[in-house]
């Protein structure tokens, strides 16, 4: 925890600097809130944002773009620090419809900002690839969903009659060149998702996604909603961690309603959690047996995945632990036989896994298909700001468990983080390994400190803005969320972190050969109703 | 290798006996509420119906009917106030009303090759769905195959409310599969939109777009309500054995 008197000087030093190299074009105040807010003139509006993250190792958590009633307000949200936020904000008049980009700078934020573009209309000046992104072509042109003047209760289109019109903006050009199209319908049990492979015989040179086939909306249908059932959306909009969202929208409404969470709830909101990342980890490590073709193996871990689901099932009711976590706690408090139980199934299949990862450590075949396949470079993860184990097997140490605590992982739960360097397919694997190993000591450990107590406290229903975040299985997400004056959401902002590593797929996904594809997806362990939302 | 085929045959057989058995194992399934019900205090049922989110739940007089393909599985009756009991069980699946197709009986009842489509699902139906390749589940053993081509294919498997985007390559699945064939909509979004339909970027589910032959509901539904519906579109739903159900699905 920082001191407020260490906080105060990292401030003043950050402050200072601002003032000192853009001077009257920055802006500066303090929010009740504890965030550092910058407001500078949009000229200096990308400098100031390359500034914070090369110089002042500060990440991009998200970008809101709000349509107010006065103007247009954007918000571009850093974490790091300290102090741990800092907050550009940008306000426009309404009829203003263009702002100069920080993707320049700021290459994480390039999505973030294609995304606005396709929903909210607005220009980013000096972007070199807007449009056609979330919306496809069944969109007629100069639609904005997110604005306030659409009418979302209208039915969807029908779709387009013809072929779609969608090409990639440059394709290799060479004798022989050809293009593979892979999805949206796979012919496994697989995502919706498009790609197309370039390639020149055996090799392929490059892979382009599509994404955003499933795109619902998440973030207007959340509108008008009372923070009770909003939570349910942000539950099942990617129904494999459901625990980690809905915490995250969670602790964004608690943050704005000013409540605290009893201890135990918040001691059984990381003990899911845990578990949510541990099943959801062994069934990537499922995925990636599966990508090689190792049969026993694979039966191996699906038992593993299968057993994991039965124990949830058995001892909290739901398979995927959907309804848990609420607004202000839990929605029920559990015995403990029925957590003791779910530990103890816990402990004897983290045993199995470690003895699988023994097998495959030795199983030659299985790591010649893994080992220097879908490289991703630290420099690379870092500039693209990839989180979780993607990021993770890259070298960068990303988990806000640790770097931005929250809940019980503030005092009582301490996490042991895991990083390996090669930035490999196995790189990303044995990441899976170690962090489900630690995950199953973290429930025991959070079970363990459990003490009698109430699990939910009431929300009063308080108009206000805050985020909240928290380390999804896949990674960092964050939940921005305004509340208006009867406590139902005016805006959310959801960042997830499919959204943010499939930024970067296609890094890992050049010059490889076509049946590494499989793979390279595997490892990557990336969900479509998580980017999409 | 030899340790892999060693380790495998250590583990020993782990399949289940449905549907030769009913298969009561703690946490294969979440269960679905009651309907029916009858409350002690009937003029609770109103107050007990308003807890559902997704309108799930109606008073009907003093007893509570349950809607199962509304059912999002939030548990907020079966742990509220109110209390309503959820049973156990997983044999859920239905035909559709508006279906007017037979089941695939005889030589096509017994070789079902499954093309799967992922119309928008959150991940939990898709991941049920491959649940059923695992030891546990195996559906290999009772016919059902996934197809790497729609050509192949017998049975559409459909997860998800159909969105937006997802609406033309479903038809088109749908459209390249040889006859006869039919229709699986998977989970509450297949069945009636969810939670994001209909909207503006989702259909109020897949029987809007396609002919459903037989709905599974669930959210997600558990891999042997799916493999149920398998078994009911091939006239072999009816055989599992009627042993009293265990008393409840999910722990209370």
């Amino acid at each position: 925890m920082t001191e407020p008197a260490s906080h105060a000087m990292h401030d003043q030093a950050l402050q200072r600097e601002a003032a000192g190299r853009w001077g009257a074009a920055v802006r500066i105040s303090h929010p009740a809130d504890g965030a550092l807010e910058i407001s500078p003139n949009p000229e200096v509006l990308s400098e100031v944002c390359g500034w914070l993250f090369h110089e002042r190792g500060y990440a991009l958590a998200t970008v809101v773009a709000q349509e107010r009633a006065q103007a247009w307000r954007l918000l571009y949200l850093f974490w790091g620090g300290p102090p741990a936020w800092v907050r550009v904000r940008i306000e426009m008049p309404l009829d203003r419809t263009s702002l100069p980009t920080i993707a320049d700078r700021v290459h994480a934020a390039d999505w973030h900002e294609r995304e606005i573009e396709d929903l909210f209309g607005l220009s980013f000046v000096g972007h070199p690839r807007l449009g056609d992104f979330v919306l496809h072509e069944e969109w007629a042109e100069g639609t904005n969903p997110m604005r306030r003047s659409f009418d979302a209760s209208r039915p969807p289109a029908a779709g387009s009659a013809g072929e779609p019109r969608w090409r990639p903006g440059r394709v290799v050009h060479a004798a022989g060149a050809f293009m593979m199209p892979v999805g949206p319908v796979f012919s496994g049990a697989a995502q919706a998702s498009h790609f197309l492979l370039e390639t020149i015989g055996e090799e392929v040179l490059r892979t382009i996604p599509r994404l955003f086939y499933k795109y619902r909306g998440v973030e207007k249908l959340a509108e008008g909603r009372t923070v009770d059932r909003a939570v349910l959306i942000a539950e099942r909009f990617t129904g494999t961690s459901a625990v980690a969202h809905a915490w995250a929208f969670c602790r964004a409404v608690e943050t704005i309603a000013g409540v605290t969470v009893p201890r135990r709830a918040e001691l059984l909101r990381a003990a899911f959690a845990e578990f949510e990342r541990f099943r959801h980890h062994l069934a990537a490590i499922a995925g990636i047996v599966h990508s090689t073709g190792m049969t026993v193996a694979s039966s191996q871990a699906d038992l593993l995945v299968e057993e994991a689901l039965r124990s949830a099932g058995a001892a909290v009711g739901h398979r995927y632990l959907f309804g848990q976590v609420v607004p202000g706690g839990m929605y029920r408090d559990w015995r403990k036989d029925q957590l003791d139980e779910l530990c103890r199934t816990v402990e004897s299949l983290a045993r199995r896994l470690d003895t699988l990862s023994r097998m495959f450590r030795f199983s030659s075949s299985f790591l010649d298909r893994l080992e220097q396949v879908g490289i991703v470079g630290r420099g690379q993860a870092e500039d693209f700001g990839l989180v979780g184990p993607v990021a993770r097997g890259s070298g960068v140490e990303a988990d806000l468990r640790t770097m931005l605590p929250y809940g019980s992982y503030r005092e009582l739960l301490r996490v042991e983080g895991h990083v390996e360097q090669e930035g490999d397919g196995y790189a990303r694997l044995r990441v899976l390994i170690a962090e489900a190993q630690e995950s199953a000591r973290l429930i025991r450990k959070a079970v363990a400190r459990l003490e009698p107590g109430p699990v939910r406290v009431e929300i009063p229903a308080v108009p206000g803005e805050a985020i909240g975040w928290c380390e999804a299985p896949r990674g960092a997400t964050f939940h921005w969320v305004r509340l208006d004056g009867d406590g139902r959401v005016a805006r959310y902002r959801l960042t997830t972190p499919s959204f943010t590593n499939w930024h970067g797929f296609h890094l890992a996904a050049e010059r490889f050969a076509f049946q590494d594809f499989p793979i390279i997806m595997a490892t990557f362990g990336l969900s479509t109703a998580e980017g999409d939302r | 290798m030899s340790k892999w085929i060693l380790r495998g045959l250590a583990t020993g057989v782990k399949t289940t006996r449905y549907p030769r058995r009913h298969d009561g194992t703690p946490g294969i399934s979440p269960g679905l509420p009651e309907t029916g019900t009858e409350l002690v205090f009937p003029e609770a049922a109103g107050a007990a119906a308003a807890v559902c989110p997704a309108g799930a739940l109606e008073a009907e007089g003093g007893r509570l009917g349950a809607d199962p393909r509304r059912c999002i599985h939030c548990m907020r009756c079966a742990w509220g106030s109110h209390a309503v009991p959820w049973n156990g069980g997983y044999e859920w699946a239905r035909w559709a009303a508006e279906s007017s197709s037979a089941k695939l009986a005889g030589a096509f009842g017994r070789s079902v090759h499954l093309r799967i489509v992922d119309a928008g699902g959150c991940d939990a139906c898709l991941s049920e769905v491959t649940q059923l390749n695992n030891p546990y589940y195996n559906m290999h053993r009772l016919g059902f195959f996934v197809t790497p081509s729609p050509r192949h294919a017998d049975v559409l498997l459909v997860v998800g409310p159909v969105t937006t985007h997802m609406r033309r390559p479903l038809l088109e699945a749908y459209g390249a599969m040889p006859g006869p064939r039919r229709v699986i909509a998977v989970g509450s979004c297949a069945l009636t939109g969810g939670l994001f339909g209909p909207s503006f970027t989702a259909s109020g589910g897949v029987a809007e777009v396609l002919p459903v032959d037989v709905e599974v509901p669930g959210c997600p539904p558990p891999p042997l309500a799916i493999l149920h519906a398998l078994l009911l579109l091939t006239g072999r739903g009816g055989e599992a054995e009627q042993v009293p159900e265990p008393g409840k699905g999910a722990a209370r």
